[in-house]
């Protein structure tokens, strides 16, 4: 994100040879001691020759089984490979979308192609914000261009397509290819291309564009960009054509040769993506794509520039701030619950003081009966001993009567006895 | 990651041809560099600066810092747009008028460090926006000290200063006007520096390591004639045929460009043929890292000095410290609430056993009471009904006595009438 136009500054004239000439060269071998690095995404259904096509584009055999078309989702599965031409070493990250296109309700497939590109920029937001960072030796994971693979279906675009691609253009750099392009006839081919492009215009998808804005490379790239999308075809197989072994594809009517510019857009998108425009495709992902997910993720998380031109914004300042916020946030939170609990508490003792006082009120209703049960022992008690009493006062005035009659009589038996004895 | 693959047999790629594009790149972007000159008055450091760079960067018009009369030390800077061999250089020169001039010195070496804080500040500012544009790289690149020639050793302001700064910015030392030393004397100067500076512990730049082996030897040489000697001279004088710039004395032409009079080549090749991009990368990769890094870590929002933060703080970015934070935060809440929970439980079933016992206790005294009525009552309902047996057993008696009272009477009426009884 560096600029230098020379504002502010005079132009002076040199008197010799001072040798700054050599920056270029300087930058250029920093850059190939420390090697370069490329990932490249693919998205599209399954069969459309993805794999191929890499190993055609790249030279070489990619480690990988074809996958089945019984995916449940769609996962992307990433290789890194350490390729050399020359002197120049390319750490390569190819990433495959497995399974898209293969369910009955592609209405996620979409999402987790989404997701992985933002983990990457997120993996390089969370490093570029770090105290203690390392930009300048951190692999970069970003996904750098997204060949779109579209089935040579020959009529238009599907919709999943259209519904992807516009998920993925503010995200990625697309480039669209017609994957499997032998099996459409040149006429078919041209109306096919124009089809697609007039969707993509009309769905507003924005898709990679080779950059015209340096002269030595304006008139290729603009040429280039209107060919897309490209029709290619991928072959590792080696096929002899005259005296030399060409990659191809052996048919009985004829043989597609892959590098054959009549025959295909391979030659062309090998050109643009890694001849010519493997850079810029670099630096879009890192001043436009990334920048955007930086933006988006801060300005979610409440950061703001302050005032842009006049007071300095402090990042730092900014997070204090911040977590300043959102501690007291929490600490807010803590206090409610802790009031909640308090709330809780009162409510549950008020609760039991309530069963403690029914309880007392129901044992001092049974005591209450109780002491009427008493009471009514003792009236009874009392009214037996009452009846004892009498009975007894009875028996005994009886008893007397009869013994006192007893007396009486036995005196008369006594006299009558006496008497008949007489 | 696989091992490096090789491309298989003739296949051609292309990505070789990277190192092009960012070449290309680079030249239209444009380069910068910022140099700082450092050293008291009259140590020729504009001369240099022009001899280095082949122009009048001060001239009648913009006048040299040794022409401006400072009190106090001033940094100031100047800025040129040179280009050579279809690239641009935006070159900033940064002088410090004043510096060691005065009788005290103390503090000298202040404005020149708040002026390289301040431009990694700037940088630093412009790289935390939320909304980031394309910004210059305003940073102090290299730092030539100057150093002058008398032939013994350092004295304490090139000490203290070289202490202050060696971890702030990429310090050169060279010994100024190298005219007035012979070789013999120059080699011993040089020799006692460079003891100096290893004694002080004083990390002055050094030269990056390369595999090549040629171009090793060329550092080695190099590092062995450090700190370099250096002649300047805006005059262009005739030698033999030859017009070389240098400087006229009645002996003879001390030559600028001549290897075995000064090391002023040397410095020219190392500071701007090979070693420019270098001295940036340290800058950036080394010098502002540790500059954000402290000023991140170290300032809370009140401004205050927090040296509290742990290792694991600082490999963090800030948005993922304060996740962790919050994370930290809800499992501590977590845990605050099960405590509570249990607690509250633990009382709740107390307190409810409290009140069970309680009503166990007087359930059980209820029934005791009951009970102890209810034997109260049988036995009361004993006595009455054995009063009842008794009672009725005497009335059956007393009226068995009466009857028999009554037959008696009966009977004795009978025998009184019958004359039986006298």
């Amino acid at each position: 994100l560096l600029k230098c136009d020379g504002e502010g500054a005079r132009a002076v004239p040199l008197a010799g040879h001072v040798g700054f000439d050599s920056m270029p060269d300087q930058l250029v071998n920093k850059s190939v001691n420390h090697g370069f690095c490329f990932n490249i995404l693919c998205v599209g259904e399954t069969g459309l020759g993805k794999s191929t096509l890499m190993d055609t584009l790249f030279n070489t055999k990619f480690e990988g089984e074809p996958t089945q078309h019984n995916q449940p989702g769609v996962q992307l599965k990433s290789n890194t490979y350490e390729l050399q031409e020359s002197n120049v070493r390319l750490k390569l990250t190819v990433v495959n979308t497995v399974g898209f296109g293969d369910q009955i309700n592609k209405e996620d497939s979409y999402k987790s192609i989404v997701e992985f590109i933002d983990t990457q920029f997120e993996a390089y937001l969370q490093e570029e914000l770090k105290i203690k960072r390392t930009l300048h030796s951190y692999h970069d994971t970003r996904i750098h261009a997204c060949l779109y693979f579209i089935a040579p279906t020959g009529h238009s675009l599907k919709s999943l397509d259209l519904v992807t691609m516009k998920k993925l253009d503010s995200k990625v750099n697309i480039i669209p290819i017609i994957a499997k392009s032998d099996a459409i006839s040149k006429s078919e081919l041209t109306k096919f291309k124009i089809k697609i492009t007039s969707e993509l215009v009309s769905n507003g998808v924005q898709i990679y564009q080779f950059p015209t804005d340096d002269e030595t490379v304006a008139e290729i790239n603009s040429t280039m960009n209107g060919h897309l999308p490209f029709a290619v075809v991928g072959s590792t197989e080696e096929v002899k054509i005259g005296n030399k072994m060409v990659k191809a594809r052996q048919y009985p009517w004829g043989t597609v040769q892959v590098e054959n510019e009549n025959h295909c857009d391979f030659v062309k998108l090998r050109e643009m993506l890694i001849r010519v425009n493997m850079e810029d495709l670099r630096e879009q992902t890192h001043t436009r794509h990334y920048e955007l997910y930086r933006r988006c993720k801060l300005e979610e998380m409440g950061f703001k520039d302050t005032d842009p031109d006049c007071k300095p914004f402090s990042l730092q300042e900014t997070y204090e701030a911040k977590r300043n916020e959102f501690m007291g946030d929490l600490q807010k939170k803590e206090e409610e619950m802790r009031q909640m609990f308090v709330q809780r508490v009162k409510e549950k003792e008020a609760e039991l003081k309530e069963a403690e006082k029914e309880l007392h009120e129901k044992f001092d209703r049974l005591k209450k009966l109780h002491q009427d049960e008493k009471k009514k022992l003792e009236d009874k008690k009392k009214s037996l001993d009452d009846e004892l009493n009498g009975f007894k006062q009875k028996k005994t005035a009886a008893e007397l009567l009869q013994s006192q009659a007893q007396q009486a009589g036995g005196s008369t038996t006594l006299k009558r006895d006496k008497e008949r004895k007489k | 990651l696989k091992p490096t693959l090789c491309l298989r047999g003739s296949g051609y790629v292309g990505f070789a041809n990277l190192p092009n594009q960012v070449y290309r790149k680079s030249v239209k972007r444009g380069f910068e560099f910022t140099l700082m000159v450092v050293g008291e008055s009259g140590l020729g450091k504009s001369t240099l600066i022009n001899s280095l760079f082949l122009t009048d960067l001060y001239s009648k018009d913009y006048p040299g810092p040794s022409l401006r009369i400072k009190k106090t030390v001033q940094v100031e800077q100047s800025k040129v747009l040179v280009k050579e061999g279809g690239v641009q250089l935006t070159l900033t020169i940064v002088d410090t008028p004043g510096f060691g001039d005065a009788v005290d010195n103390s503090n000298c070496w202040q404005p020149v460090i708040n002026y390289i804080d301040s431009k990694c500040e700037d940088f630093l500012n412009a790289e935390s926006r939320v909304n980031r544009r394309l910004m210059p790289d305003n940073r102090v690149h290299c730092c030539l000290y100057f150093i002058a020639p008398s032939g013994h050793g350092l004295k304490p302001l090139d000490i203290e200063f070289m202490k202050r700064l060696h971890d702030k910015v990429n310090v050169i030392p060279l010994i100024a006007k190298a005219d007035t030393l012979t070789p013999e004397e120059c080699q011993l100067f040089k020799k006692q520096i460079m003891k100096e500076i290893q004694e002080h512990k004083i990390q002055i730049y050094e030269f990056p390591d390369i595999e090549d082996d040629e171009d090793s030897k060329l550092i080695r040489k190099i590092k062995e004639r450090m700190p370099l000697a250096v002649v300047g001279s805006n005059v262009v004088i005739e030698v033999n045929g030859r017009k070389v710039r240098g400087r006229q004395y009645p002996w003879g032409v001390a030559e600028v460009e001549n290897g075995e009079h000064c090391d002023f080549t040397v410095l020219r090749n190392m500071l701007i043929r090979t070693h420019m991009q270098d001295l940036k990368d340290v800058t950036n990769n080394v010098h502002y890292e540790n500059y954000r890094s402290r000023k991140l870590a170290a300032v809370t929002c009140n401004g205050g000095v927090d040296t509290s933060k742990t290792k694991n703080q600082m490999t963090r970015s800030p948005l993922a410290q304060m996740e962790e934070e919050r994370r930290e935060h809800v499992m501590k809440m977590k845990k605050m609430e099960t405590e509570m929970e249990q607690v509250f439980e633990m009382k709740v079933k107390e307190k409810k056993q409290k009140l069970k016992d309680s009503e166990a206790e007087l359930e059980r005294r209820h029934e005791q009471m009951k009970k102890n009525l209810e034997a109260q009552y049988k036995e009361l309902e004993e006595k009455k009904r054995h009063h009842e047996e008794e009672k009725s057993n005497w009335e059956a008696q007393q009226r068995i006595l009466e009857q028999q009272k009554l037959d008696a009477s009966k009977t004795m009426e009978k025998n009184k009438k019958k004359g039986k009884i006298f």
